[in-house]
Parts: structure tokens; sequence; C-alpha cells
């Protein structure tokens, strides 16, 4: 049995169905993310099982235990806020104290643990500040802190860095799951950033309309997308509108040019997708099939510079490496790219 | 459980407030022995003395109204726009008349402006109205600046300005066609509690001896038992249109923002 | 490029200041120096010359007693005001109360706040006076005489009760932005850390709210202190607060001394100056942790 296990769970207003027959199953240490666009039920979800919402309908148990007659002040539960929530009025060290005073702790104790979790989040020094002479990421931390500090048995994260600078995002992130591998601490995450879910989370569950559409690892979700949303929604397809030619050899035809994924697919038409990185400008080693089209847009992005180019009725995208001593292909050109048929996606309704 | 103690709570304050007004308008309504009647209404409504007294305070009113505007739009505006640095004073200044007491200022009054003082105000009947005026405009103040100043803080006080400056605009223009316009719905709601204020309004009127609808009130109250009664509920009403209608400004000028 | 030349220095007067002149005068003229006439006159005799004589005169066992009740009154009818109001407010925002109730309260404050004066004191007059409904409807219904249990309206207790009918309302007009200022989160944030509702508000909620408690009471205080037409309407000049007395005073019926008039103006002033000192200090020690 898994330690966190959400069993059929379905919450209502009214007569909207915000989340439908949501299952998981979350091993002790374990880091999911909850990944899908705003209203998708995400949040939702995540309020339930830290007892801010009743489920309409299902089970929530955390290491066996029923949390459906738990006030959420009795499930043991670190819950860190988009917009930290730190309570204005207490100093940094009282934050983090906070949880532990209420339960009684001695205050030796107390000071012990403030000093730990201080540490811990790299701000040792910061224990008598007031949460406003903090910036927006040391305020992050120190309610990572107050949320740690109880030694919860599950640790909840809703958009915890959606309100941060992009620079402080990417550094803090790498932080907070440092903290987490280290704890060993079953943390469930919300967040409507992809990077932020491919790059953190151990599982990924991808949710659409109050639907979890796909559960897996982030090598999984992005590479193995089951449904077009998923696959829309992670990471950038572009779509091609495909005609299956033999179905037991995957031999199809797009827009004239044909290929051979390899695999059994289905009659009739299909959607094929390609990521951008699987397309090389130019013949590539192991990528077979080649195709010409015209190039309709530039981006330079930096690094890496993303192309779109028409071929017949698609819009295929794709990327380079930046090299200073060759300029990306001009709009108008012809250009020839090549991809491996293995590397094109079915993507499913 | 939560939701009843509220609804308690809720109901108990409720009742302390219409308790007194059921009383009230139950005992005006009871000059005639063993029925209901408006005969303290017809009595109040014959008394000339009523007239005077009313439409004396309503004039002033709307003088005080008048002049509050004229004095604290330019100077909400200016503070805001040129000399931000002395907001907290300005806003401590105008704050001042909820510390210190009416009756002290008009104490003040009656002595700075006395007959043989350098500004006898109160020597000639325009004087002491003028000192009444502006003993109302002082009472007001605070609401009226502070209405008027969280309207100013709604709309970007320094860019509307440039851009009337660079269509040529001088500053009464840009007063009274660009700024005025905008915060005429801040305006108006401190207008109707001026008005609100001025109109029963006692201890100014009664110590600068001037025949206002408040001093009119007390007098009454003192030799008649049900006119004036009568009479509060006619001030309660008037104070209960007053706020209403600044509830109908403002929503009426939040339907006009969404359209836009 | 060319240098460009140099521009002279051209000093422009500062004419900003002028903007505010109207509104500087007006406030010196019937606002500043009217008080500071007061205070000083507090401080001098007949001839104009230095004295402590007036204040002196303070002190006498009937005008001491006059600011006791005063204060007293006041006292009691803030912390009524704060208590009701505040639970009131409590009730509309975080009670769970359906959402349209609000703006009615809310309207309904605005005016009971602004029904002060003369027509408040009719008002419980025609209530708790002697002929008044609910005095009546007591007497009908339980043989409860309030006059023989020794209760009048021109009393501490009268006054207090009429006072709280426009403490109230002020109350909840100023306390319910604060209110509305408590974030969800941290109502949510102490519960999850396990505390309870009780823990939060003593915790968290009652200390962000004090600065704004705090000041609604010295505001309170200070509106029921310089009250004068509801007690001269419900009592003449029966029951001597300072106000009243200073109003007969003022009137040239009571007192023999004119700079008497004065002095007890000039306590008036020091009464609701201390009250909103003490808030000042209080605020400041309380609000470190604001900017």
């Amino acid at each position: 049995m898994a330690f966190l296990d959400i069993e059929h769970l379905e919450k209502s207003y009214g007569a909207t169905k915000v989340v439908k027959d949501f299952n998981l199953a979350v091993d002790k240490g374990e880091f999911v993310s909850f990944l899908g666009p705003s209203g998708c039920g995400k949040t939702t979800t995540l309020r339930m099982v830290a007892g801010f919402e009743t489920p309409s309908v299902g089970a929530i148990r955390i290491d066996g235990r029923d949390m459906a007659r738990l006030r959420p002040n009795q499930r043991n539960i670190g819950m860190v806020f988009q917009a930290y929530a730190l309570f204005p009025n207490l100093t940094v060290a009282q934050n983090v104290a906070f949880g532990l005073k209420v339960a009684g702790e001695s205050r030796k104790v107390i000071d012990e643990r403030v000093a730990e979790m201080l540490e811990t989040i790299g701000l040792p020094d910061l224990g008598n500040r007031y949460p406003f002479q903090l910036s927006g990421g040391q305020q992050q931390r120190v309610a990572l802190a107050r949320a740690l500090a109880v030694r919860p048995q599950v640790l909840l994260l809703d958009e915890p860095l959606s309100a941060l600078d992009a620079k402080i995002r990417v550094s803090l992130r790498g932080e907070i799951r440092a903290i987490q591998k280290k704890l060993g601490i079953t943390t469930i995450y919300v967040t409507h950033d992809q990077e932020e879910a491919l790059s953190m989370s151990d599982r990924i569950v991808v949710m659409h309309q109050g639907i979890a559409d796909q559960v897996g690892t982030p090598f999984e979700i992005y590479n193995r997308p089951r449904t077009r949303f998923v696959a829309n929604f992670v990471g950038t397809l572009t779509l091609l509108e495909a005609e299956v030619l033999d179905p037991a050899s995957g031999h199809v035809s797009i827009g004239g040019v044909e290929a051979t994924l390899g695999r059994r697919l289905p009659k009739g038409a299909v959607t094929l997708a390609v990521r951008p990185e699987m397309v090389s400008l130019g013949p590539a080693p192991g990528r077979e099939t080649e195709v010409t089209g015209r190039i309709v847009d530039v981006d330079f992005l930096g690094s890496v510079i993303r192309l779109r180019a028409q071929i017949g009725q698609s819009v295929l995208a794709f990327d380079t490496f930046n090299s200073s001593d060759a300029p990306p292909p001009k709009v108008g050109a012809m250009v020839t790219l090549s991809l491996a048929a293995r590397d094109l996606l079915l993507i499913g309704e | 459980m939560k939701r009843l103690f509220a609804w308690a709570t809720l109901i108990f304050g409720m009742g302390y407030f219409i308790l007194p007004l059921v009383g009230l308008t139950e005992f005006s309504l009871s000059m005639r022995r063993g029925e209901y009647s408006f005969d303290a209404y017809a009595a109040v409504l014959a008394d000339p003395r009523f007239r005077e007294t009313f439409s004396y305070s309503v004039v002033m009113a709307l003088l005080t109204i008048v002049f509050g505007v004229l004095l604290v739009v330019p100077t909400a505006y200016w503070v805001r726009l040129k000399l931000p640095g002395l907001r907290p004073y300005v806003e401590f200044v105008t704050l001042l008349p909820l510390v210190i007491p009416a009756i002290v200022i008009v104490f003040g009054y009656i002595r700075l402006y006395n007959t043989s003082s350098w500004l006898p105000l109160t020597g000639s009947l325009t004087g002491t109205n003028l000192l009444l005026m502006f003993g109302y405009a002082t009472l007001s103040l605070p609401y009226m600046y502070r209405a008027v100043d969280t309207g100013l803080r709604t709309i970007d006080v320094a860019t509307l300005t440039e851009a009337a400056q660079s269509l040529g605009a001088g500053w009464v223009t840009i007063l009274a066609r660009v700024i005025m316009p905008n915060v005429l719905v801040a305006v108006l709601s401190g207008a109707f509690v001026t008005f609100a204020i001025v109109i029963g309004e006692f201890t100014l009127a009664a110590l600068l001896n001037r025949p206002a609808f408040g001093p009119y009130l007390q007098l009454m109250g003192a030799n008649r038992a049900y006119e004036p009664m009568a009479l509060a509920v006619i001030a309660f009403g008037i104070t209960w249109a007053c706020m209403g209608l600044i509830q109908l400004v403002t929503r009426f000028s939040k339907h006009t923002k969404a359209a836009r | 490029m060319t240098a460009l030349p140099a521009a002279p220095p051209r000093r422009r007067l500062p004419l900003n200041w002028l903007g505010i002149v109207p509104f500087a005068a007006f406030a010196l003229l019937f606002l500043i120096l009217p008080t500071m006439n007061i205070v000083l006159g507090a401080f001098r005799n007949a001839a104009g010359e230095m004295t402590f004589d007036n204040v002196r005169g303070l002190f006498t066992p009937s005008i001491l007693a006059s600011y006791w009740i005063s204060i007293k009154i006041s006292v009691a009818s803030s912390l009524l005001g704060c208590v009701i109001g505040f639970a009131m407010a409590a009730a509309v925002v975080l009670g769970g109360l359906p959402k349209w109730i609000r703006s009615p309260v809310l309207t309904f404050s605005g005016v009971a706040s602004n029904f002060a004066g003369v027509p408040l004191a009719f008002a419980f007059m025609a209530t708790i006076g002697p002929r008044g409904l609910l005095t009546l409807w007591l007497m009908d219904q339980f043989g409860i005489n309030l006059r023989a249990e020794g209760f009048t309206i021109l009393s501490f207790w009268g006054l207090t009760i009429t006072y709280v009918f426009f403490q109230i309302p002020l109350m909840i007009l100023i306390i319910t932005p604060a209110l509305d200022g408590l974030k969800r989160e941290w109502k949510e944030a102490a519960n999850i850390l396990g505390a309870t509702t009780p823990q939060y508000w003593r915790m968290v909620a009652l200390p962000i709210l004090f600065p704004s408690l705090l000041g609604t009471f010295a505001l309170l205080f200070a509106n029921a202190f310089g009250a004068v037409a509801t007690a001269y309407a419900l009592t003449g000049s029966s029951l001597s607060i300072v106000p009243i007395l200073l109003f007969a005073q003022i009137r040239g019926d009571v007192l023999q001394d004119p700079h008497l008039g004065y002095a007890l103006a000039f306590g008036m002033i020091v009464v609701t100056g201390i009250a909103n000192g003490i808030y000042i200090w209080l605020r400041v020690r309380s609000e470190r942790w604001l900017k």
C-alpha cells in the first residue's frame, strides 16, 4: 500500500464537478507534481488533501489512516502557499516556531529546531527580521521552513514559485528539490509551469478539466503523451495529419511524404506529432526521412534557434543550435529537413 | 454553529439600531390618543419656524458643500501632484476635527472673531453666517478630504495632468474639466455626508445663535412631546436619503466604469 | 558630436507651495488658531498675564466629577461600541453569512453613525424614556418599572446606551476594511500548522488588527467625549458632563469666571490629546512589523 492514497476523489460545487474520479498512489519520499492550466482542479485536489475542502466522493489515506474526519490542524501536513502567507506580525524565527509553539514544545526544543530549519533554508541570520523586510524568494524559503519545522508526514506546495522572478524561480526550485530529497519527505507540488514539473518531479499528474489525463515520469509524459491535451500542454509539438497506408508496419503518408514508423497504427487518418528537437536542418545520421520546405519564421532564442518551415499543408517547427559562424536560414529560404520516423508520436484523442 | 452565532450577533446589533427607530416612529404617530395619526407631522409642517430653520440649514449645507469642494479638491489634487511630501501633514490636519471637540473649536471662534477682534466676524449677520459655514466646513473636512483623496487615488493624476497640459489646458481647465469629472463620485459622497452632518448640527448653530434646524429641534424637544419625534423621524429620513444617494451614485459610477 | 552649450543655470522660484496656501490659511484660521487661542487663554487672566489659576480652578470636586463622568461615559460607550461593532463586523465578514447582507449593513452603519445629535436623543427618549416604547412594554409584560429599578435616561447608563447607538456603526465602518485585510491564507497556514481557531485569533489575527482596533477606540472616545447635542437634548443641563458644562459656560449661564471656560476647553483638549497620544504610542510599539 502506498504512503498517500487518493481514491475516486471527486469534488462538485453545485452542478459543476471540478475534480472527477481522481486516483493516485504516492510512495513515501516521492515528489509528485500536479500540472495543468488554471481551473483544471489541481489546487482543489491539493486543498482536499490539506483538509480545506471536503471531498464530495472518495477517500484520502495517509500512511493507511483515513483523513476524512480529521480537521486540517489534526492532519500533520505541511503546506506552502502561493502568496507566502507568512504571518506579518511575527518575525522569521517566530513564524518558523509557530507550529511547534502550538504543539506545546518546550522553548529549548523550539529554539534548536528553528535554528536548524533556518540553517537548512540558508537564512541562519535572518531570524529577527519581519517578513516585509525579506525578498519574495526569502519569504518563500521561510514559508518552506515553517511548513517543515513540525516534521509533517506530507508536504504540499501550491504554486509556490509563481509569484517570483524568473531567475529566483529557477534557483529556488533546485533548492526545494534538494531539501525535499535530503529530508525524504513525501511531497505534492501544484504548478502550471511544465518546466518546473519536468525538472523537479519523480512523477507528474497532468490534469485537465478535473481529470488526471496522464500520470507518469517526466520522461514518459514528455516523450509518450497519451492524450492530445498532454501533448499540447507539455512542450512544443507540431501536429501532422497523416494517412495510414499500411497499419501493420506503420507506413504513412504525410502530405505526400511517405515514412514508416515501424509500429502498428490504426487504419485511416491519424494525427502524428513531432517535437522540434527531433527535426534536423539538413541530413543527419539516423534521421532517414527527408522533406523540403520553405522557412516562414525564425525566432532567435539565444542558445537555440527555433524555425518554422512550411511543408505541404503543415508548418513544422524545428530547432537548431546557435553557432557564431553559421547564421540561421532566412525567411523564404528552401531547406531540407530530416527526422526519424520512429520519433513521430501518435496522438490519441 | 459559527453561522448561528453570526446571525445571533447580527440580529442583536440590528435590534439595537432598529428598536429606537421603532420607538421614535411609534411615538411620533401617537399624538392623537388611542390611535395612530400624522397629527404631529401636520403640526410640524404647519409651523413656520420649521420651514424657516429647515431652509436655513439646507442653504447652509449647500454653501458648505460648495466651499468644501472648492477648498478640498484643488488642495488634495495639488498635494498629490506637487507636494507628496506634505501629504501626511495635510492628512493629519484634516483629521484634527475628529479629535478636537466641536464645542472647543466654536468656543475658539467666539473668542477669536468677536466684535473687538481684528476680524469681527460675529459682529454682523453675514459675518456670523460665514463663520458658521466655515465651522461646518471644518467639521466635514475629515469626511470630505478622505472621500476626495480616495477618489484621486484611483486615477493617475500626474498622467492626466500632463496629457491635459500637452493639449494646452491651464490649471483651472484641468481642475474643472479633467480632475473634477473623474472624482465626481467621491466628491458627491463627501457632499452627502456633509449635508447629513450640517442639517442636524446643533452645537455650532446654537452657540453662534443662528436659527438652524438643530437648535429648533432641541427647542421643540424641550417644550413639546410629539412634534420633536416627528421632526427626528424627518431628520432620520434625510440622513437615510443622503446615504442612499451615496450608494446610488457609487453603484451608478461602477456601471459607467465597467462600460468604459 | 559637438558638446551642447551649457545652459545658464535658471533658478526658478519654488512656487509649488502656493497651491497649498488656501488650505493652510483655512486650517490656520478656523482650526488651529481658535484652538491655540483656547489653549493660551487657559493660561491667561483677565489682564492678559500668565497664570495657572484657571487650570487650578478645574480642581474643584464638582468640575473633577464632571470630567470623571465624561471620561467614564466615553470609555464605556467606546468599549461597548468596539466590542459589539467588532462582533457584528466579524459576523458579516467572517461569519459565513450570505454575501448580500454586507451592503445593507454597511449602508445602515453609514446612516446610523451620522444619526447623532438631537434626533438621536429623541429616539432614545421615545424608547427608554419615562414613556418610551421599551419602558412601557417592560412594565406591561413583566411588571418591571425601570425608574423604580433606578434607571433613568439622564444617567451614566442612559447616556452610555444612547451613545453606543452611533459608536457601534462607526466601529463597523472602520473595522470592516481591516477585517477584509485578513488573508484567508493566514488562517489556513495557522490551521495546517496545527493551530485551532482561537489560537489563530490570539497569535495572528488580533495582533494584526490591534492597531486598527486601538485607533478606532481612540476615535470613538473622542467622538463621545466631545458630544454635546445628544446629551443636551436629553438632559438639558441636569447631568453635568464636561461638554454640557462648557456649553453652559459659553452661554454665560453658570460659571462666574469667564477664564474658567478656557480652562474647561483646554482640559477637554488635554483628555482627547492624551487618548490619542496613548493610541499613537501603542501603535508605534505594536506596528514594528509594518512598513
